[in-house]
């Protein structure tokens, strides 16, 4: 009882925060809140938010993931292969490329779960790795998927007839239900808050730790992998040299969202709106022709009070 | 033969160095508790984790109702009966009550799908079984730590065959002691039985059927606990004789008094604390857990805010806003909780030691001074004869109770005149607290000024010249060492504050030393 009472004050907060930040900039600039520019709010939240989803399970175990941003690169660059130039069937390069997402992952976690590396460490490697696979196998030039529309409309067609709404939208809803259903109501789930409560414990009642952190780290990296196609194919092409940085901006969602880096606490209701967060601060500060450089030191601030704001809070229980 | 529930047969084990254990025998019968006993490093963890199958025996066999036992995990080792609750890192603090009674071992749909009613509809059942007072839906990280240690070692124990206990009762007073023994008795049956660890002398009395005592990784008697005298066991644990009836040394009234306190008052529990700390005095804090022992230290040292009260120090009133003015004024705390509050474990005995004085007394121009650093450490390491091959030692290898004596040589390094021990003697052995003893007597009879909180009893009345008993946030009385008894405390730490509102004197008026 006590436990989803506080996840709801935390994903109250949270909400709010997003509905206050929302209702500011609706106010203060007359094309924020219409039809078109929500739907772009969200259509911009889908590559974050995919990425934010995974790597809230690594974070809930006390992990972190730093290789989902050019992990990412190099799935978009592994479909562009597969797809372009390999000229493998659609639904077969997208599964693909999300399996290579999860090969990453699992490299991540056997290097984590079995070699014992601090997962910062590991997955720092990771991303250097994959940011120079990207390039080796792309050639260092992108990637288009001009003679694949079908690839294309996966994120800016729109299955809802009579409408503009991105597919990608949909995705990333999808994806947030999958992700909620396994950390909340699967045994993996419960592992997941298990192993960031106390590891040792874990472990000494009977679970195999190494197994379980090895499929978590895989699981973020299908998502990984899922991010890299919808990335690539709303940009229309796989661009090699991206996806630095992609990284601190899904830990930031996640963090806003309130789950602990220290583990064991967290939710997905909270990451998709620490997503949005995000999201809606990049959309709004550029309507308000507010410059790129001030607008990362809006988004630091923010992340600085939000987290400072749930460390009050618990402190004050 | 057959009556043997549990049996260990001359096994051993080998740590690179170090024999842990050799030639070790345990014989546990259908429906006994057993208690082991031993110092630390005796032995006992090695065994549990060679039970828990954590290590693999080098030699020797352990047997299950007669049949060969091989344990291969944890999770084994559940599956086989034999459930083992160990001494630290047992819960998940964010997972709730029901999810850690069954966390492994889920109810589940489609071998992937949590059951989560059905989970807490069992876990509710077990709790009712059992009689105890929590919520099934409660997060463990929101109950006290008393109820967790209550809760687990029942709640993991359900359907084993044996019961392993590691000093279950570490954290927990008198009075949760007796719940948890019920419980004990509750889950001990005709073909169940209990491993009883523990370093309480007093319990072993209380709970155990026999007593298997192991000292330096070998077996060395079993007796029986209705025949056999605690001066008895212990002797065989040390390998002498440790007398049992030591008296507060250096008892002496009308001493100045150097740390007076009036009022104090918290937020959340203390009520109008006031106490007077005279010089070379033991001064002891006896009370349930919750009663706000800790907390009137933590006031004192600025560690927690203040509604109200005044601290007078030696005629001086004084202001406290953290610990570190507090050991500006030469008043010291040392943690019940040593290992996260007291040392760096990580580091080696000298950082530790000189930690608090570092920038006073081993700094020129900004460079540390290592070498008169490293002269000090030793210096202290010879006086409070800590066991340890050099200064270089990293602590964390050292025992509880050496430990323990670098947290004191830290305050010592400081110069403090007040010290204040939570706790002092935690999850120490027979014979170091002993040495601890030894050395708060010296520490008082140097002129120190000591308050020493405990929850054992014994200590409370053999080491305290004066004991001051809490209950609810309050004092509920100070007794003199020879007002003290194991019952006066007892009635005093037990008084409601409800009833001591004003007429206490009414309704108790036999109440000694009451201020």
């Amino acid at each position: 009882m006590r436990r989803t009472l506080r996840d709801r004050i935390q994903q109250f907060l949270a909400f709010a925060s997003l509905i206050v930040i929302f209702g500011f900039f609706s106010i203060v600039s007359p094309n924020f809140f219409n039809y078109g520019n929500v739907t772009n709010i969200l259509f911009s939240t889908v590559v974050i938010g995919l990425l934010a989803l995974g790597t809230t399970f690594v974070i809930i175990t006390g992990g972190i993931d730093l290789s989902i941003g050019t992990g990412m690169a190099l799935c978009a660059v592994i479909s562009g292969v597969l797809i372009v130039d390999l000229g493998v069937p659609l639904p077969l390069g997208v599964l693909g490329a999300i399996l290579f997402g999860g090969l990453i992952g699992l490299v991540n976690g056997m290097n984590v779960a079995i070699l014992g590396l601090p997962p910062f460490i590991a997955t720092l490697a990771m991303m250097l790795v994959a940011q120079g696979l990207a390039l080796v196998v792309s050639n260092s030039t992108p990637i288009y998927f001009d003679q694949t529309p079908a690839y294309i409309d996966l994120s800016i067609g729109s299955l809802i007839p009579g409408t503009d709404f991105p597919n990608a939208v949909l995705i990333l809803a999808l994806a947030a239900v999958v992700a909620g259903v396994l950390l909340n109501r699967t045994v993996l789930g419960r592992y997941t808050y298990s192993i960031g409560s106390n590891e040792e414990a874990t472990a000494l009642s009977g679970i195999d730790v190494r197994r379980w952190k090895i499929i978590i780290y895989t699981l973020a990296g299908l998502f990984t992998g899922l991010a890299g196609v919808m990335i690539s194919a709303r940009l229309g092409s796989a661009q090699p040299a991206t996806g630095m940085g992609y990284e601190l901006q899904a830990i930031a969602a996640v963090v806003i969202g309130g789950t602990s880096l220290s583990g064991g606490k967290g939710s997905i209701v909270g990451t998709v709106i620490g997503a949005l967060i995000i999201s809606v601060l990049n959309n709004g500060l550029q309507i308000m022709s507010i410059p790129q450089e001030w607008q990362n030191v809006i988004l630091g601030a923010v992340i600085l009070l939000a987290v400072y704001a749930d460390m009050a809070r618990k402190r004050a229980r | 033969m057959t009556d043997l529930l549990l049996e260990a047969r001359g096994v051993g084990k080998s740590f690179p160095g170090v024999r842990a254990l050799q030639d070790m025998h345990i014989a546990l019968r259908r429906g006994e508790v057993l208690a082991l006993v031993g110092e630390n490093g005796a032995g006992k963890s090695t065994l549990m984790k060679l039970l828990s199958g954590i290590y693999v025996p080098d030699e020797g066999e352990f047997f299950l109702e007669g049949e060969p036992l091989r344990v291969s995990g944890p999770r084994d080792a559940q599956e086989q009966g034999i459930s083992i609750i160990h001494q630290e890192f047992n819960l998940m603090p964010d997972l709730t009550v029901a999810q850690n009674v069954f966390i492994g071992r889920e109810p589940r749909s489609g071998g992937f799908f949590l059951g989560e009613r059905a989970l807490n509809n069992r876990a509710a059942e077990l709790i009712d079984r059992l009689h105890l007072p929590l919520d099934p839906r409660q997060v463990v990280g929101d109950l006290t730590v008393a109820k967790q240690q209550r809760w687990r070692s029942q709640a993991l124990s359900y359907d084993a065959k044996v019961l392993i206990m590691d000093e279950p009762t570490a954290a927990l007073n008198d009075a949760e002691v007796q719940v948890l023994h019920d419980l004990i008795r509750r889950f001990r049956t005709d073909t169940t039985g209990v491993i009883y660890i523990s370093h309480r002398m007093d319990e072993l009395k209380a709970i155990s059927d026999r007593i298997t005592v192991i000292r330096d990784g070998r077996y060395v008697d079993t007796l029986d606990t209705a025949t056999t005298s605690i001066g008895e066991v212990i002797a065989r644990m040390v390998g002498r004789e440790i007398t049992g009836d030591a008296k507060p040394e250096g008892v002496r009234t009308g001493r100045e008094v150097v740390l007076s306190v009036r009022g104090l008052t918290t937020k959340p529990l203390l009520r109008d604390v006031s106490f007077d700390l005279q010089e070379g005095e033991i001064l002891g804090f006896a009370g349930l857990m919750g009663a706000g022992r800790t907390e009137v230290a933590r006031a004192l040292v600025g560690a927690d805010p203040v509604v109200s009260g005044t601290v007078t120090l030696r005629g001086t009133p004084v202001r406290i806003a953290n610990p570190a003015e507090a050991a500006r004024h030469r008043i010291g705390y040392l943690s019940e909780d040593r290992k996260h509050l007291g040392l760096l474990l990580e580091q080696d005995v000298a950082a530790n030691v000189v930690l608090s004085s570092v920038r006073d007394l081993f700094q020129s121009f900004g460079f540390v001074r290592t070498r008169a650093m490293r002269e000090k450490a030793i210096e202290l390491v010879g006086r409070l004869r800590i066991r340890t091959p050099s200064v270089d030692q990293t602590v964390k290898f050292l025992s509880g109770g050496n430990q323990q004596k670098v947290v004191i040589a830290k305050w010592l390094v400081k110069d403090c005149d007040v010290l204040i021990f939570d706790e002092p003697t935690r999850g120490i052995d027979v014979g170091a607290k002993e040495e601890i003893y030894r050395l708060l007597n010296d520490l008082a009879e140097q002129g120190k000024s000591i308050i020493m909180i405990s929850s054992e009893l014994p200590e409370v009345l053999r080491m305290s010249h004066r004991v001051v008993v809490m209950s609810e946030g309050r004092i509920t009385g100070t007794l003199t060492a020879g007002e003290a008894t194991q019952e006066s405390v007892m009635h005093l730490a037990t008084l409601r504050s409800d009833k001591n509102h004003g007429d206490e004197t009414a309704d108790f008026p036999s109440e000694a030393g009451a201020r």
